[in-house]
């Protein structure tokens, strides 16, 4: 007989939200406290500027503005505070509707400050990191100087890596496309190259692109065979990657004209259209759509790869600046090419994003 | 010779076989009703008509010809046999017209013009010519399935199968389907249909097959099969529709 006695008893009286006063202090407290950080790491920089004969106006105004930015943060630390005073009062006066939306407020605004002081302590700390042993990590990685210096030399190298990728691209994009429906096909007659385009896509799903890439430039030329012999080591990378990739964009391919539902192969087939032709005008143009947003990932991730082909003696943007960092003692030049590789690759991911995005908004509609 | 016959067909899926010897005998202009509890087979003896399934033994024939067994030419089969299936399948790609418009112009390689021609008209006559350049996601049930019927109608089929064509629709949609198949059936169209509206049955059917343990198991005239069955199993089925309120 309890059970009625106690659901009664919670209907009469609803749990009191907490005023969240407790959360909100805390959040002011680290508020400042992170404020109190910010200005010491900033008098930090300044010090070791000023020990390296570095003096600007600019910087000064600079490391100023960096220290005032916590201050925002005290006051969305007040503002959560304040809440949580209100949503005390109300729970006071017993105004449980009033306690929750004020408690709800103080949650929210001790969470957003919260939020940013946590990502602010790992750019502090990613400061300290860079200044540490009077700009070691500075010296070593960002030296501006040489970035500089060696800018053009890099970026005519990256051209080679971006053409490389290019080439690489299309060409895998098309070749995956003819393994993957020639492992699609029907009937026993095709048995044979469906083997062996499986035995392919194993193959070289399992090979580090690495291995490929040398065996391929070191391998080939020396067979001796003319044709191989005269290729540019470039176009035996772009073979090379095109032959990993290949493998990947395959799967892909494959993964996307299988998921295409067998009611809309019975459809084409039912009304009289040929293997290819229902490959070509139902299977093939819905399953690009689902497909593009991970082939455009393997795109990417070959990109990325363009840089191994350094183990074969192309020159490109990594060899370029490898060859200069051992020539001064320092990685800024690699920096360099990393920063390319990002610059590069950014847009492309958010283009995924975006049409991953789009494919869910469509599949939600319906 | 009769239009279509089936004669001792047998489909098995692996260990299960669905069909044990179907027989039966389809003239032109009529329609024939395929009825039975879910699971008997109807939808793969319409399957097997249209050679998208294969079977294991016996034949069916086509104006005395043999469209079962090797050498077969499938796809010049199908421009004969059209099929309409219970959900729609239209290729949800492509515009109503381009739908209609696909198969004549790259299996009978008409002119476009002459197709998308003849698919408006074949649009008008299901009242949805305004949908012309709708994609199917923009079209409710009803109107989707009557675009799926006038795509099986482009290819000016000899033989029109339905497989269940109404059951994915809503109670009021389904009226303006059968209300599309009632003209066909008028009009003089060699039809099969799955169904489960034996009102409709009833109505349009110039026989009616009743499906059971992989069988014919009793055919007739619709009056007779709905008033007067022989067999007890027709009669316990029957009597189960009865009691669904679905007769
Ligand atoms: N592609 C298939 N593979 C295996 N079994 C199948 C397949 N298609 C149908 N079946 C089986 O065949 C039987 C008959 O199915 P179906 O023809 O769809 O019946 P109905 O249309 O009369 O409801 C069912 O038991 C079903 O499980
Ligand atoms: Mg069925």
């Amino acid at each position: 007989m309890t059970e009625p006695n106690s659901k009664e008893l919670r209907r009469r009286h609803p749990i009191p939200p907490k005023d969240g006063f407790g959360f909100a202090l805390l959040a002011l407290i680290l508020a400042v406290a992170l404020w109190l950080a910010t200005g010491w790491v900033m008098w930090l920089v300044k010090q070791t500027m000023t020990a390296n004969g570095f003096q600007a106006s600019w910087a000064d105004a600079l490391l100023v503005l960096f220290a005032l930015l916590p201050s925002g943060l005290l006051w969305s630390a007040l503002r959560s505070l304040g809440q949580a005073r209100r949503a005390r009062q109300a729970l006071q006066s017993e105004n449980l509707i009033a306690a929750r939306v004020h408690s709800s407020e103080a949650h929210t605004w001790a969470w957003f400050t919260l939020g940013y002081v946590g990502a602010l302590v790992l750019f502090l700390l990613f400061v300290l990191f860079f200044i540490a042993n009077n700009v070691a990590v500075g010296r070593t990685f960002f030296q501006l100087e040489l970035i500089r210096n060696s800018f053009g030399l890099i970026l005519q190298a990256f051209w080679v890596n971006v053409v490389i990728f290019l080439f690489a691209g299309v060409f895998s994009l098309i070749w995956g496309l003819v393994v993957a429906i020639a492992k699609l096909l029907p009937g026993k007659p095709a048995q044979p190259i469906r083997f062996i385009a499986t035995f392919y896509t194993d193959a070289f799903l399992s090979l580090p692109s690495i291995i490929v890439i040398y065996l391929i430039g070191f391998g080939l030329p020396l067979t001796g065979i003319g044709f191989f012999r005269n290729l540019p080591l470039e176009a035996l990378a772009v073979l090379a990657l095109t032959l990993t990739y290949g493998a990947y964009m395959a799967e892909v391919y494959r993964a996307g004209l299988e998921s295409i539902h067998p009611s809309q192969w019975a459809a084409a087939r039912s009304l009289g259209l040929s293997y290819g032709q229902t490959l070509r005008f139902v299977v093939v143009p819905q399953a690009v759509r689902r497909i593009i947003p991970p082939l455009l990932n393997n795109f990417i991730g070959m990109q990325k790869d363009t840089a191994l082909v350094n183990v074969v003696g192309v020159i490109d943007a990594f060899n370029q600046a490898r060859i200069i960092a051992s020539n001064d003692f320092n990685l800024s030049a690699v920096t360099t090419v990393a920063i390319l590789f990002i610059l590069i690759t950014i847009p492309q991911t958010r283009l995924v994003d975006r049409l991953v995005e789009r494919d869910r908004a469509r599949f939600r509609q319906g | 010779m009769s239009f279509l016959e089936i004669r001792n067909v047998h489909k098995r899926f692996g260990a299960n076989e669905v069909l044990r010897g179907i027989n039966l005998t389809v003239e032109e202009h009529q329609v024939v009703c395929l009825i039975g509890p879910s699971g008997c087979g109807k939808s793969t003896l319409l399957r097997c008509i249209n050679g998208l399934e294969e079977i294991q033994e016996g034949e069916i024939r086509l104006h005395g010809d043999r469209i079962t067994g090797p050498g077969v030419d499938l796809n010049a089969l199908r421009r004969d046999v059209g099929i309409v299936f219970q959900s729609f399948n239209l290729f949800p790609h492509m515009t109503v017209l381009q739908n209609i418009t696909l198969a004549p112009t790259q299996v009978l390689r008409m002119p476009e013009p002459e197709a998308r021609a003849k698919a408006l008209a074949l649009l008008k006559r299901i009242g949805l010519e305004h949908k012309a350049q709708a994609y199917p996601d923009q079209l409710s049930g009803g109107q989707q399935q009557r675009v799926a019927i006038a795509r099986a109608l482009a290819m000016e089929p000899m033989l029109l199968l339905l497989d269940e064509i109404t059951s994915a629709l809503d109670p009021e949609l389904v009226s303006e389907v059968l209300n599309l198949l009632r003209e066909l059936a008028r009009e003089g169209m060699t039809m099969i249909l799955a169904t489960h509206e034996m009102g409709f049955a009833r109505e349009v059917a110039s026989k009616v097959c009743f499906m059971y343990g992989g069988v014919v198991h009793e055919e007739g005239p619709p009056e007779q099969i709905f008033s007067n069955p022989q067999r007890e199993r027709t009669q316990q089925f029957l009597a189960s529709i009865i009691e669904a309120g679905r007769l």
